[in-house]
C-alpha cells in the first residue's frame, strides 16, 4: 500500500515532467532544459560480456537519438559503478565513490537520472537486469522508476533488442513515444520503377511493398496503421507486352500509362482494396483523417485542382475547395481533425494555407516569399513542418517548422542539398525527410531542432517518406 | 487401178517367169554348171508415176521456253508426204497445221513425214522452267505508321516556369501539330493521341502533377479550337516524373516544361 502511494506521488511528479517536456518540445530551441541522464556502460557475466559493446552503443544511441534527454558525458562519472540496487550504500559525504545516489546527483555529474544494471546468460538466453533511478531521491526505494528483467537471444540481435526495450521503457518515463516498431513508408526507384517501400525507423529491414512496375508515389498511411493509400499511373493492359520488351532500355521507357489514380491497400494483408476514383484526368491521394475512415485527396474532377474528402472506398465525395487554382497536399490536423493545411497557388507561387474542414476561413500561413510546399502536422497539432525556397533559388528547398498559432518559423536545414517532404515521427520530436545532397535523393531523419541528421537509405533514389504512427 | 499398182503387177509377173525358167533349167541339165541367177530386175520407175521425196518445210515451237502450266504452239508445214506424225503422243497430223502442247518438263517433239519419194524428220524442243518468285512491288516510297509520323513530325509546346499559358512559340508549334493531326486522323480513323503535360524538377512533385495537367489541357484546348476532334485527344500529366533531360540547368529545365504528343492506344 505504501508503495502504491509512493508510486502515485512519483506519477504526479512525472506528470509535471511530461508537461514541461511538451513545452520544451514546443519550444524547440530550449534544449538545455532536457532531463540529464547518466548511462554508464553495463557489463555482462561470462559469455554475455562479448555482446556488451553492441548493447551499450545501442542503448546510448537510442536514448540520445530520442531527443528527449541529455546524456551526461561518461568522463564525469564516479569510479565505482553500481550494477544492482544492493550496490548502493550511504557513505560519508564528499567521498563521491559512486555507490550512493548523491554521487550521481551532485557535481561533477549533476544528473537527474541514472540507468544501470548488468547482463547474464541464463537458459542460453541473454538476460538484462535493468534499473532506472531518480537520483534526487533520499533512498533507493523511492528512487526506483524501473526495475525489470529483459530477455533476448544470445547474439548481436538479442543484445540490440534488450537495449532497445530498456531504452523504450526509459523514454516512456519521460512521456516520449518510442519509435521502435514504427515503420517509415517511402518511394524508391531502386528496381527501375517507382514503388512503395517500408523500413524501420533507423533504416533497417527495407522491404518492397508494391510491384506495379510503373510510377507509384505519394503514400499516405492511416493513423490506425491498417491501410495505405497512394497514387499510381496504371500500366494499361495492352501495353504490358511492349513494356516488358522495353524494360532493358530504361533510358526512355515508352509504356502507355493511364492517368494518375488513387489506390488503396491493406497493410495487414498487402492486398489492393476497392477504391472508386473520380472521372478525372488526375486523382491523387494525400492524407487520412484522424478517424482513419476518410481520405483527403486532390483531383481535377470538378475543373481546377481542388481538395476533396472521400470514404475509404472513394464514395461520399465532398468538395472542400472551390478556387479554381491549384490546391494540393491537404493534410488534416491529427489532434482535432477540424482544420486542414494545404498548398495553393491562388496568390501566385505555391504557398501554404490553412482552412476549416468545411473549406471556410482560408488563411495563408507562409509569407508569400518563394515557394512553400509539403506541409505536415506535428502529432500535437500545433506545428507544421514544410519545405520552403525562401531565400534560395526555385527548387532549392529547406525544411522549416512553424508554430501554427503564432506563425513563427524555425529553419532546420540551411542549403545542404534540396530538402523536401518533412514528416513528423509519432514521437513529435523527429522528422523524416528527403534530401538530394549528392547525385541521388535519399531519406534522412533528424530532430525537430535540425540536429542529429541520420541517412537511412543508400540504394537508388528514395523520396516521399511518411511515418506510420501505429506499430506493425 | 492406179499406175503405181499396175507397175507392181508387171514387176511381179516378170519375177515369176524368171523363177519358173530357172527351176526347169536346174532340173533338166545337171552336167553343165548353172549360170548365176540373173540379177533381180532393177526397179524401174514408171514414167507415168510421180516419185518426189517428202519434205518438212518448217516445224517450230512458239514459244520455245515456257513456265510449267503454260502452253507452247507447235506449227509445221510438210510437202510430198503420205503420212506424218509427231512424237510425244501428239500423233498423226495433216501436212500443215498447229497444235498447242502443255509439257510439264522440257520435251523434244519430233515430226516425221513419209512420202513415196522418201521421208524427212525434224525436231523442236520446248524448255520448261519453274516459275521465279514474284517481282518486288513497284517502289512507292516507305509507308510510315501514324505513330511514326506523329513521333517524327509533331512539335512540343514549351512553357515558362510555373506557367501553363501558351507562349507564341507554343501556339506556332501547336498550330503545325493541328494540321498534322487532322492529316493523320483523316488517313487513320482509329488513331488517337495523348497530350502529355510535363514539368521541370524544381516545383514539388505534388504541385507539378496539377501543373502538368494544366499544361496538357491548355495544349489540347488550342488543338480543338484549331479543328482537331476532341474525342481523339486524351490528356495525361506526368508532373515531373518523366523528364526528358536530367541536368540541373535552364536549358534542360526548358526542355522538360512542355506539352508533348504521343500515340494513344
Amino acid at each position: 500500500m505504501k508503495k502504491i502511494i509512493i508510486f502515485g506521488s512519483f506519477a504526479l511528479a512525472l506528470c509535471g515532467l511530461i508537461y514541461s517536456q511538451v513545452n520544451i518540445s514546443g519550444e524547440i530551441h530550449k534544449t538545455g532544459e532536457k532531463p540529464k541522464i547518466a548511462v554508464p556502460d553495463l557489463r555482462g557475466v561470462g559469455d554475455a560480456q562479448r555482446l556488451m559493446a553492441t548493447f551499450n552503443s545501442t542503448l546510448s544511441s537510442e536514448l540520445n537519438n530520442s531527443g528527449q534527454l541529455n546524456i551526461v558525458p561518461k568522463t564525469s562519472y564516479p569510479l565505482q559503478i553500481p550494477q544492482q540496487p544492493a550496490d548502493f550504500r550511504p557513505h560519508a559525504s564528499g567521498q563521491n565513490q559512486g555507490t550512493w545516489l548523491a554521487d550521481w546527483s551532485g557535481p561533477p555529474v549533476n544528473a537527474n537520472y541514472l540507468a544501470f544494471g548488468y547482463t547474464a546468460v541464463q537458459n542460453n538466453q541473454l538476460v538484462l537486469y535493468g534499473w532506472l533511478y531518480d537520483v534526487a531521491q533520499a533512498n533507493t526505494t523511492s528512487a526506483q522508476l524501473i526495475g525489470k528483467v529483459y530477455i533476448g537471444s544470445l547474439d548481436e540481435a538479442g543484445a540490440r533488442k534488450v537495449a532497445q526495450d530498456f531504452a523504450a521503457d526509459i523514454l516512456k518515463q519521460f512521456g516520449a513515444v518510442s519509435l521502435i516498431g514504427t515503420r517509415i513508408y517511402f518511394v524508391s526507384d531502386r528496381t527501375g520503377h517507382k514503388e512503395i517501400w517500408s523500413m524501420n525507423y533507423d533504416g533497417s529491414d527495407q522491404k518492397q511493398f508494391t510491384s506495379y512496375r510503373t510510377i507509384t508515389s505519394f503514400p499516405a498511411v492511416s493513423p490506425d496503421g491498417a491501410k495505405i493509400a497512394f497514387t499510381t499511373f496504371p500500366l494499361l493492359a495492352s501495353s504490358r507486352a511492349s513494356a516488358d520488351k522495353l524494360r532493358s532500355s530504361i533510358a526512355e521507357p515508352r509504356e502507355n500509362l493511364g492517368q494518375p489514380q488513387i489506390y488503396m491497400h491493406s497493410l495487414e494483408t498487402g492486398r489492393k482494396l476497392v477504391y472508386y476514383n473520380q472521372q478525372a484526368s488526375m486523382n491523387a491521394a494525400s492524407d487520412f483523417m484522424p478517424d482513419s475512415r476518410h481520405l483527403l485527396i486532390y483531383s481535377s474532377a470538378g475543373g481546377g485542382y481542388s481538395v476533396y474528402m472521400t470514404d475509404l472506398d472513394g464514395g461520399s465525395i465532398r468538395r472542400i475547395t472551390h478556387s479554381g487554382s491549384i490546391e494540393v497536399e491537404p493534410k488534416a490536423n491529427p489532434k482535432t481533425g477540424a482544420d486542414i493545411v494545404f498548398v495553393s497557388d491562388r496568390g501566385g507561387l505555391p504557398q501554404i494555407y490553412r482552412m476549416n474542414i468545411d473549406g471556410t476561413d482560408v488563411a495563408r500561413l507562409t509569407t508569400g516569399e518563394g515557394e512553400a510546399v509539403n506541409p505536415s502536422w506535428s502529432p500535437d497539432g500545433q506545428h507544421i513542418a514544410f519545405a520552403w525556397t525562401r531565400g534560395f533559388e526555385p527548387g532549392n528547398y529547406n525544411i522549416f517548422v512553424m508554430d501554427v498559432a503564432t506563425r513563427d518559423v524555425v529553419q532546420l536545414t540551411h542549403g545542404a542539398g534540396r530538402n523536401e517532404n518533412p514528416v513528423w515521427a509519432p514521437d513529435g520530436v523527429h522528422l523524416v525527410f528527403s534530401s538530394k545532397r549528392g547525385r541521388a535523393t535519399e531519406i534522412y531523419t533528424m530532430l525537430a531542432n535540425g540536429t542529429g541528421v541520420q541517412q537511412l537509405t543508400t540504394q537508388g533514389n528514395n523520396e516521399k517518406p511518411v511515418w506510420s504512427r501505429a506499430t506493425q | 487401178m492406179t499406175e503405181r499398182e499396175r507397175s507392181h503387177t508387171y514387176k511381179f509377173g516378170a519375177i515369176v517367169l524368171a523363177l519358173t525358167l530357172s527351176m526347169i533349167t536346174a532340173g533338166c541339165s545337171k552336167k553343165t554348171p548353172p549360170p548365176p541367177p540373173p540379177p533381180p530386175p532393177a526397179p524401174t520407175v514408171a514414167p507415168t508415176a510421180p516419185s518426189a521425196r517428202a519434205t518438212i518445210n518448217s516445224f517450230t515451237a512458239e514459244p520455245s521456253t515456257i513456265e510449267r502450266g503454260q502452253s507452247s504452239t507447235l506449227a509445221w508445214s510438210i510437202g510430198n508426204a503420205t503420212d506424218m506424225s509427231i512424237s510425244q503422243g501428239v500423233g498423226a497430223v495433216q501436212s500443215q497445221g498447229q497444235r498447242q502442247v502443255f509439257p510439264t518438263a522440257t520435251t523434244t517433239y519430233t515430226l516425221t513425214a513419209n512420202g513415196p519419194g522418201g521421208s524427212d524428220s525434224r525436231s523442236v524442243t520446248v524448255s520448261v522452267g519453274t516459275p521465279p518468285p514474284p517481282p518486288p512491288p513497284p517502289p512507292t516510297g516507305p509507308r510510315l505508321s501514324s505513330s511514326d509520323i506523329l513521333q517524327q513530325q509533331s512539335q512540343d509546346a514549351y512553357f515558362d516556369y510555373d506557367k501553363s499559358d501558351l507562349r507564341s512559340d507554343a501556339r506556332d508549334a501547336l498550330t503545325r501539330d493541328a494540321g498534322l493531326l487532322k492529316q493523320i486522323f483523316g488517313q487513320d480513323p482509329n488513331f488517337t493521341v495523348v497530350v502529355e503535360g510535363h514539368c521541370d524538377e524544381r516545383g514539388s512533385a505534388e504541385y507539378n502533377l496539377a501543373l502538368g495537367d494544366r499544361r496538357a489541357s491548355a495544349a489540347k484546348e488550342l488543338l480543338v479550337q484549331l479543328g482537331v476532334p476532341a474525342d481523339r485527344l486524351k490528356t495525361i500529366s506526368y508532373g515531373k516524373e518523366r523528364p526528358q533531360c536530367t541536368e540541373a540547368n535552364e536549358e534542360c529545365w526548358q526542355k522538360n516544361r512542355r506539352a508533348h504528343l504521343s500515340p494513344g492506344q
